[in-house]
């Protein structure tokens, strides 16, 4: 295999990648960690003519800005699952990013190339979808803040300009009743979810849910956010077993995944229900502080 | 640029400082190989998925094949054969040998830059943590366990060594 040939600038700030991609026009793009964009270049499936390589403006430091940690976009996958901040804050980000790919991917791979190379089967797009995470994107007029719901748009397709490019990303904390679950099941370890799915549970002080929030991977174009009439009727109940079952076979019942190599469009929505009724279970408990104890 | 559209690049592999004018689309695996001569650092599958071509990029593994040459410009590599200092094997490598993890040895070097990067983070890895750092080195022939035995074994040993505890 063999990358065909196309030209080559190094930036050292978001603006000057903006103005890189406007020069260059749509034939460039943007290399971050290159972990999908390079396989993608290998394998000739993209042919750019330009690589505008932001490599060089540097992540810097996760910052903890009380109800959201800020992101810097070329945070490597590495940094966040080994930041105590993380860990401590968002346990759910800090999960997901070990799940990403091999050791190879995670120290080259960056949340910010993540979230705009838009896999659907990615992991975290998916719980960023289910955390409600923004990022701020810079284009030519300036920076501009985005939910990751109105970004991803389908497969590897985003709401981005081909001469805008994700600079930060904000994640919400999760405060001391909140529990989370990220569950994934993939045909090989390091190999991309068949289903993934992302919950979230925050309970009352009396142990009822306050809010909820379920998000899948690898079950549409893009990761699927479930409504939130679905869940409407766990919010102000107990979080009992059945309950949370009906929630996510309900969620589960509103897929229609395709069917692929790997799996059948069936077997994935069955897998939607069983691994969202093993999400909520694990969220609520977490929640209400027992379950396993963060990564 | 100038030499037809390469540009230089400098970097050290094993600690001895190298140059070489490359293409932007050359990937760090075709440099080492073609141009440097490192062979040690081997063609798999292209994709970084199955951890032939592993190199330590500033003390971390990274797939040599998905990363550009002309990214690495500036730092400094790691192949096999810059752990074995002076020709005499790393103890790392003698665990392999003695437990019989290597067969045909085309995931080794891969196999021991990525352990021995795990163990530079955690000296003394759980089986299971080891386990999940070599996911991404693929091996057709041992069944790992071997490999799992030879990184444990070494953990071990360099503990008593130091006198450290788990």
């Amino acid at each position: 295999m063999v990358t065909a040939p196309f030209g080559y600038e190094r930036v050292s700030s978001f603006q000057d990648a903006v103005r890189a991609l406007h020069e260059r026009g749509e034939d460039a793009k943007v290399i971050a960690g290159g972990q999908s964009l390079v396989p993608m270049l290998n394998l000739r499936l993209a042919r750019p003519a330009w690589l505008v390589d932001i490599n060089p403006v540097g992540a810097g430091p996760i910052e903890d800005h009380g109800g959201y940690l800020r992101l810097p976009a070329l945070t490597r996958h590495r940094a966040i699952e080994e930041a105590d901040l993380v860990r401590r804050r968002c346990p759910i980000l800090a999960e997901a990013a070990a799940r990403v790919g091999n050791v190879r991917t995670r120290t080259r791979g960056t949340i910010g190339g993540s979230l705009a190379h838009a896999d659907p089967a990615g992991e975290l797009p998916c719980v960023a979808v289910a955390l409600g995470a923004e990022v701020t994107v810079q284009g030519r007029d300036g920076a501009r803040d985005v939910a990751v719901d109105d970004l991803l748009v389908s497969y590897l397709t985003t709401t981005l300009e081909p001469d805008e490019v994700v600079a930060e990303v904000r994640v919400p904390t999760l405060g001391s009743r909140s529990g989370w679950s990220f569950l994934e099941l993939s045909r090989r370890s390091s190999d991309w979810m068949v289903v993934g799915v992302a919950a979230l549970v925050e309970l009352d002080a009396d142990g009822t849910v306050a809010a909820g929030s379920v998000a899948f991977g690898g079950v549409a174009e893009r990761p699927w956010l479930a409504p939130a009439e679905v869940l409407a009727d766990m919010l102000g109940a107990a979080p009992e077993e059945a309950l949370l079952a009906r929630m996510a076979d309900r969620a589960a019942a509103m897929l229609h995944p395709d069917d692929d190599v790997h799996a059948s469009g069936a077997y994935r929505r069955r897998l939607a229900a069983v691994l969202g009724r093993r999400a909520l279970a694990e969220a609520a408990a977490r929640a209400r502080g027992h379950g396993r104890p963060a990564p | 640029m100038s030499q037809a559209g390469r540009q230089p690049v400098t970097f050290t592999v094993n600690g001895e400082q190298r140059e070489a004018w490359v293409f932007p689309h050359d990937s760090l695996l075709d440099v080492l190989r073609d141009d440097l001569g490192h062979h040690e650092v081997r063609y798999g599958c292209g994709e970084g998925v199955c951890g032939t071509c592993t190199v330590l990029l500033d003390g971390e593994p990274v797939s040599g094949c998905l990363l550009l040459a002309v990214q690495a410009d500036g730092c400094s590599l790691v192949t096999v054969r810059g752990l074995a200092a002076g020709g005499d094997l790393h103890p790392l490598q003698a665990c392999f040998l003695r437990n019989g993890a290597a067969q045909c040895g085309f995931c080794t070097p891969g196999m021991l830059l990525t352990a021995w990067a795990l163990l530079q983070r955690d000296p003394r890895p759980s089986r299971e943590r080891i386990r999940r750092e070599l996911i991404g080195n693929l091996c057709r022939c041992t069944g790992y366990s071997k490999i799992l035995d030879a990184v444990e074994e070494h953990a071990a040993k360099a503990a008593e060594r130091t006198g450290g505890h788990a």
